[in-house]
């Protein structure tokens, strides 16, 4: 069972390999005719946050545990995987939150649940007053026009069958969006928005090329006037050249359309371009969550940094050879059986007695900025001493503390609190 | 189209002597359509010890031309001219049979995706042993002791019990160290690595990435890096070599080459990848269109119908003359471009918007 | 492994009783009186009411079905009537378990009778699937590593042509031409191991057993060629290429290695098929397999006879489906049963 999903989650990020490996003289035919607009270079610098926004989806406390079977005469239930256990987070409104994190951390299961590909198995996602983790089958289908979700392999999610003018209509006809007679009409504004030819219309996705494709998901995600779209990997399978295209073209709609993105991807580069906000996931749980400057200048959880250090950069060139790096042994452990306490703290540089036996809490030690750590701090700045301890009640080794009584003061919210932890000045910050 | 290349002395970007020399490689493969030209005159020069990283997107020929060098094209349709000499003897004319032998032996790969690239089933172990007993004459027991020994060196645990278990038992770094450890099995002299951290994730892809350059040292290799991936190259690379549409576009020290780019497609490909250190006012500026056809290549320069400074070159020059692969401003760089003064508009018009805090401080 | 063949045969075994109740409730729904049928046209309505009692057609389908599979379970005696037993004991014949009926027409049981006629379908069957195995892979392979030459197309075109005669076309012209006229083989009847010895055994079933062979061979053929040609674009293939590997071997270790794995299915299921009997080449060559048993016994609503060989002919597919799966998990090991 452990293997079948270790391969699926391996297969995540593979498919590049088509297109760059043995595909090599592919496409031949869209690229020749496709007409190239040399005015469409304008360079979009990094999305920014707009701290006001209120939020337009709210996730709390999020699970999503799928069974696993013994393999015995009678096929009970032996145990779970749990590929997401309690995540919170908020989605600002027109906004982006990146989620990012290896192979089976959970971010994609996340993403999926939250567009109810899944049923969670609990928790609550807040979205226009209601809660689509609980919500009716038939009040889902309304509210499937309102979150859509773009998917990572655009050769793979359009089917080779349909006109794209069907691919784009059918959530027009399904969801009564429009008159039959307009839906033509609407399709072609939807082709000419994602900057395709609306007289292609007529054509079949294997007449276009990786990118073009991937823009008409986009067209497909947008027919619905979505206000969130879930984007899982959108431009992993792409080309470089074509990646910049697709992410300034998502920028683009954002800004034109006000449409929040939950940003899946494994690219740090890329989620940090994109998303003002970022929360890094560590099989099944947010590690370390806040705005762009926390997340990448300032990370204190070492898992973040090892990630951040671990991005080849091309910067490099001018001093030449390998950057220094903080390495990580190992793989990442089962999801069926998660170590105890901190799950991150089998591969952990700086992990402790206490991480064993405790689980950080999600505290908030900066106004937008949020660490599951025992031992929070700058690269090669962490506290001797956990901070933990009077949030959980115990002592540094992590036994119950009799004098410490537990508070969940800075912990567990979806969103940000006015108050925080302040590690340097070692005191409460207020806003 | 208008202007075939014509073969031109070898160039190069390093000195010292040469140990693999690739002289006007062409791999063509004739279909129902036409020719698709994937490699179209392709040089370069490698020392021991040293790496290469080839760069460039899909349909640049950059695998292929990597393939070719293994002789993997022999037994089909497609059409290899031009020399490859690996320590003085062409590889081109060498029989099948003498090719074989130096496949595996003096020649590796290293493959992209490594669950894909091994056999379902046949257990790891095997598969190694395999690698390493059709170039050597030794019975079942030598092979796995050797096996074992090279699983330890690429930091496979427990290599023993590691040896009967299947590919999809390892995780995805596991893999791509077995398929190292595999490659590296009968002390080859030159090492391709077509993509081989693509299918992993970051942490993992330090690690491999650590390991390789490890292993160069201890056994001095000449590596091959294909990928396209410009951080990995600036990293892993002592010479670049950019491609588009089958051709070099730009070659040459890595330093120089990424640090002073001359041809607007490195360009592109530089401004289109954010960086997960560069100022965040960076812009992130594609290249427009898609890459060229290989059946139809556009005339000229490859790369005009997707450039932004054709305007600089004048008359219709990109549009109808094919540039040489021509010295650069800079000693052992080369660049295939019409634009007669590209270190002033890099620093003027794309390091600004690329990279503001470079800019600032040139 | 045993876990998984114990709940697969549990499984297998609630789909034969679902299995047999379909077919008896079939047999009764269908507009005949069966009775009647039985009786022959002369038969009074009061001959006819004595045959229904004796067949046991009067009770209701599922008395009857119970009493089927209590005879699968415990063994019955026929006939069922404990009075008519009693008032004629030498016309009574004892059926053990596992007893899947007694043939008032045959006046033997389903056992006796399936007992004579399975051993010739499965010889039958045992002998096609040898040739088509043989000739169907060869040339699979073949047309494969010729792929687009004059070879390949000459072995897909005739390949064609086999599927597109009908089979009893085929047999009774073999029937005519090879073994009539050019005598190249004896007038094929029946003969068992006992009484001929292996090689009479086996020269009587070369001509029939090409038949069925013919049937399966075209599609084996395709399957082969697209199987090799599938496994042969892998990424494996290219790394057994780079490692060095001779041709052969890139072709016969790993090459077909992966590609004969679907056609071991695709086998096991066939000859399951065939082992209930192959009725049109059965038919043909007047073998006296399963095949003409079931003909026999459907024109003459014998309605024992039916239930046994439907039972039976059920029993096959499903165990050869069971030991797929498990060889399947022996040649693949990325399989795991579960």
């Amino acid at each position: 069972m452990s293997d079948d999903i270790d391969q699926a989650d391996h297969t995540e990020n593979t498919s590049h390999a088509d297109h760059a490996g043995h595909a090599d003289h592919a496409d031949p035919v869209v690229a020749a005719d496709a007409p190239v607009d040399l005015d469409d270079v304008t360079g979009h610098a990094a999305s920014e946050l707009d701290p006001e926004a209120p939020p337009v989806l709210t996730v709390e406390n999020l699970r999503m545990y799928f069974p696993v079977h013994a393999t015995g005469l009678i096929r009970r239930k032996v145990g779970d995987v749990q590929a997401v256990d309690g995540v919170s987070f908020v989605v600002p409104e027109g906004g982006s939150l990146g989620l990012v994190g290896e192979s089976g951390c959970g971010k994609s299961t996340t993403g999926r649940a939250i567009t109810r590909l899944y049923k969670p198995t609990s928790g609550s996602i807040k979205f226009g007053g209601k809660d689509l983790a609980t919500i009716s089958s038939r009040e889902l289908k309304g509210m499937r026009s309102e979150i859509q979700m773009i998917f990572q392999d655009p050769y793979s999610s359009l089917n080779p069958r349909h006109t794209v003018g069907s691919i784009i209509g059918a959530p027009l006809r399904i969801h009564n969006m429009v008159p039959k007679d307009q839906t033509l009409k609407r399709v072609q504004e939807l082709l000419e928005v994602v900057g395709l030819n609306p007289e292609h219309y007529n054509r079949y996705p294997n007449e276009f090329s990786g990118g073009q494709r991937q823009r008409i998901g986009i067209a497909r995600a947008l027919a619905l006037r979505p206000k969130v779209i879930v984007a899982d990997e959108p431009v992993s399978a792409l080309d470089v050249s074509i990646q910049a295209q697709v992410i300034n073209l998502l920028q683009d709609l954002q800004r034109e359309f006000n449409i929040a993105f939950l940003f899946i991807a494994h690219d740090l580069a890329v989620v940090r371009h994109f998303c003002p906000e970022v929360a890094v996931m560590y099989l099944g749980k947010i590690v370390e969550i806040g705005d762009r400057d926390s997340i990448y200048g300032n990370a204190h959880h070492p898992y973040t940094q090892a990630l951040l250090s671990a991005v080849p950069d091309v910067r490099q060139a001018s001093v030449g050879g390998r950057r220094e790096r903080i390495r990580l042994q190992g793989d990442v452990p089962s999801p069926i059986d998660p170590p105890s306490g901190c799950r991150f703290r089998t591969r952990c540089p700086i992990a402790q007695e206490i991480c064993a036996k405790h689980e950080p809490p999600l505290m908030q030690i900066g106004r937008r900025h949020k660490v599951a750590c025992h031992f929070p701090g700058r690269l090669g700045e962490a506290p001797r001493e956990p901070l933990t301890t009077g949030l959980l009640g115990v002592d540094g080794e992590g036994r119950p503390d009799p004098g410490a009584s537990p508070s969940n003061d800075l912990v567990d919210q979806p969103g940000y609190a006015d108050t925080w932890f302040d590690l340097d000045a070692k005191r409460i910050g207020r806003a | 189209m208008t202007n075939m290349t014509k073969s031109s002395p070898t160039p190069t970007a390093t000195d010292g002597t040469p140990f693999l020399e690739v002289d006007n490689l062409k791999v063509h493969f004739p279909t129902a359509d036409g020719v698709v030209k994937a490699t179209d005159g392709l040089s370069f020069n490698l020392e021991r010890g040293k790496t290469l990283g080839i760069v460039g997107e899909s349909g640049s020929g950059k695998s292929v031309s990597s393939s070719a060098i293994l002789g993997l094209h022999r037994g089909t349709n497609a059409q290899v001219s031009g020399e490859i000499r690996l320590d003085g003897v062409d590889l081109l004319s060498l029989s099948n049979e003498e090719m074989r032998l130096r496949r595996g032996k003096d020649i590796a790969m290293i493959f992209q995706d490594p669950l894909s690239a091994m056999h379902p089933y046949y257990s790891v172990g095997v598969q190694l042993a395999e690698a390493y007993r059709v170039h050597n004459n030794v019975n079942r027991k030598a092979a796995r002791t050797r096996v074992v020994e090279m699983l330890e060196l690429v930091g496979i645990p427990q290599p023993d019990r590691r040896y009967d278990a299947y590919p999809h038992q390892f995780s995805g770094g596991m893999r791509q160290r077995a398929m190292i450890a595999m490659a590296l099995i009968n002390d080859p002299t030159l090492v391709i690595a077509d993509e081989p951290t693509t299918a992993l994730d970051v942490t993992v892809q330090a690690q491999i990435l650590d390991l390789l350059t490890n292993l160069q040292k201890e056994f001095n290799t000449a590596v091959i890096i294909i990928t396209h991936d410009l951080g990995v190259v600036a990293e892993m690379s002592d010479d670049v070599l950019v491609m588009y549409g089958g051709r070099a576009v730009e070659y040459g020290p890595c330093r120089e080459v990424l640090t002073h780019p001359e041809m607007p497609y490195t360009w592109g490909l530089l401004s289109s990848v954010p960086d997960v250190s560069a100022d965040t006012n960076a812009r992130m500026v594609p290249i427009p269109g898609n890459p060229p056809s290989l059946l139809n290549p556009p005339s000229g320069c490859a790369f005009h119908p997707r450039c932004t400074f054709r305007d600089e070159v004048p008359g219709d020059l990109c549009t109808t003359v094919l540039p040489e692969l021509e010295p650069a401003s800079r000693p052992g760089h080369l660049k295939r471009c019409h634009l007669a003064d590209p270190d002033r508009i890099y620093a003027k018009q794309v390091l600004p918007e690329i990279a503001p805090d470079l800019a600032k401080e040139a | 492994m045993w876990a998984y063949a114990a709940r697969r045969t549990a499984i297998g075994l609630v789909l034969l009783l679902v299995l047999s109740f379909v077919t008896f409730v079939l047999f009764f729904a269908a507009p005949v009186d069966q009775a009647r049928y039985a009786c022959g046209k002369q038969c009074t309505e009061e001959q006819i009411a004595v045959t229904e009692r004796a067949l046991g057609y009067d009770k209701p389908v599922y008395e009857q079905w119970g009493a089927f599979v209590k005879g699968i379970v415990a063994g019955r005696q026929f006939p069922a009537d404990p009075e008519v037993r009693a008032a004629a004991p030498e016309t009574v014949s004892d059926c053990a378990a596992p007893c899947l009926g007694y043939s008032k027409l045959n006046a033997k049981t389903v056992n006796e009778l399936i007992g004579d006629a399975a051993p010739i379908s499965i010889a039958l069957a045992l002998v096609a699937v040898v040739m088509w195995l043989i000739g169907g892979v060869s040339l699979g392979i073949l047309a494969a590593v010729t792929k687009g030459s004059i070879v390949d197309r000459g072995i897909v075109g005739l390949t064609l042509v086999a599927y597109a005669f009908p089979s009893f076309f085929i047999g009774v012209f073999m029937l005519k031409y090879v073994a009539i006229r050019w005598e190249l083989v004896p007038l094929p009847r029946y003969v068992s191991i006992e009484d001929g010895g292996v090689f009479t055994w086996l020269e009587n079933l070369l001509l029939p057993g090409f038949v069925l062979a013919l049937l399966f061979l075209a599609g084996y053929v395709r399957m082969t060629r697209a199987f090799v040609l599938e496994s042969l674009s892998e990424d494996y293939i290219r790394t057994a290429r780079a490692k060095g590997l001779k041709g052969r071997v890139v072709l016969f270790k790993h090459g077909l290695r992966a590609a004969l794995t679907p056609l071991v299915t695709m086998t096991g299921l066939d000859l399951a098929g065939l082992l209930g009997g192959a009725i049109i080449t059965e038919s043909v060559f007047a073998y006296p397999g399963l095949g003409l048993l079931t003909v026999q016994a459907s024109n003459a609503w014998d309605l024992p006879t039916i239930i046994g060989v439907v039972v039976l002919a059920g029993a096959f597919v499903i165990v050869a489906n069971i030991i797929v799966d498990i060889a399947y998990a022996f040649i693949d090991p990325r399989v795991r049963l579960g």
